[in-house]
């Protein structure tokens, strides 16, 4: 199995989100945000968080025209598997892989802690090793983490059944206590969450690890 | 020339900061904010050729995020 973590300048969970890769068992190649092409054969592509290009204009906007996001963007139009998290969900909105935006926290303040947030589907190929429901333990870091989207894109989320996690004390706003999205196709992933920063006991907690748990095991049977 | 373009939230978008605006206003006593807005102002230095309908595709694909913001352009000689 073979990961690919996008790296911008400003990228800085990229290391954490390649250890959560290889931890579950893919190997990760790094990929520099001026090629123009992804390595052949690959699984997954992560987008990580951190503050690319110092969230100049908005946050993600500059790093969405990005040389390296057409080839992500064509990679999930041939149905590829893609993962953003925090600043790499900002990135997905932005490309328009994901529905919504990301708007200032509604307190205005950078939130850095661990939040409790709930499973909403374990339908997809990044929740199926959790259970329906379940609640978990993951830290967020983000100044720009509100979710909003209109009426009709949020009853398309819930008659599709693309709203993967929520959080159980909305910290920042965001509508209908959205943490993470799936794509029409539930094989693009984006939540504000960082999972990657759950993954190893040193981290203080372990529940991120199910999610790249998943994803290994939907590709191995695949 | 140069093209003044101005990105603002659309209406019915929650601005959280405007609102803090607003609310600091209050409360170093100017009475009668109603309500403040907070957006953006870019000034562009451009070739002579270019156009407004040009400088609108600019905003579509960078400049504005259009599922939110919305955008004015002002063409200067």
């Amino acid at each position: 199995m073979k990961a690919a973590v996008i790296v911008f300048p400003g990228s800085n969970c990229d290391r954490d989100l390649a250890e959560g890769f290889g931890t579950a068992g893919f190997d990760v190649a790094m990929v520099w945000h001026k090629d123009t092409a992804l390595p052949e054969g690959l699984d997954v592509v992560g987008v990580p968080g951190g503050f690319s290009y110092g969230d100049y204009l908005r946050c993600g906007a500059i790093a969405a025209q990005s040389p390296i996001m057409r080839a992500v963007a064509a990679f999930a139009d041939r149905g590829g598997h893609v993962l953003g998290v925090c600043n790499g969900f900002q990135v997905l909105c932005e490309t328009r892989l994901l529905p919504g935006v990301l708007m200032r926290n509604s307190g205005l303040k950078f939130i850095c802690r661990v939040e409790p947030l709930i499973v909403a589907t374990t339908e997809s190929v990044f929740t199926s090793a959790y259970g329906p429901g379940a609640q978990i333990m993951i830290p967020i870091a983000h100044h720009d983490g509100n979710y909003q989207i209109d009426d009709a894109g949020l009853a398309a989320l819930r008659a599709e059944d693309r709203i993967a996690f929520t959080y159980r004390d909305n910290p920042n706003g965001s509508r209908a206590d959205i943490a993470g999205v799936l794509s029409a196709n539930r094989r693009v992933m984006g939540m504000m969450p960082h999972p990657e920063r759950a993954a190893d006991p040193v981290h203080g907690g372990t529940d991120g690890v199910a999610l790249f748990a998943s994803l290994a095991q939907a590709l191995v049977a695949a | 020339m140069k093209a003044i373009v101005t990105v603002m939230l659309k209406q019915g978008v929650l601005d959280p900061q405007g609102e803090a605006v607003r609310s600091a206003l209050g409360s170093m006593g100017f009475a009668g904010v109603a309500g403040v807005r907070q957006g953006k102002v870019i000034e562009m230095d451009l070739d002579d050729e270019t156009t407004e309908a040009q400088v609108a595709e600019m905003c579509e694909k960078l400049l504005a995020n259009t599922v939110i913001e919305s955008y004015r352009v002002e063409m200067q000689p």
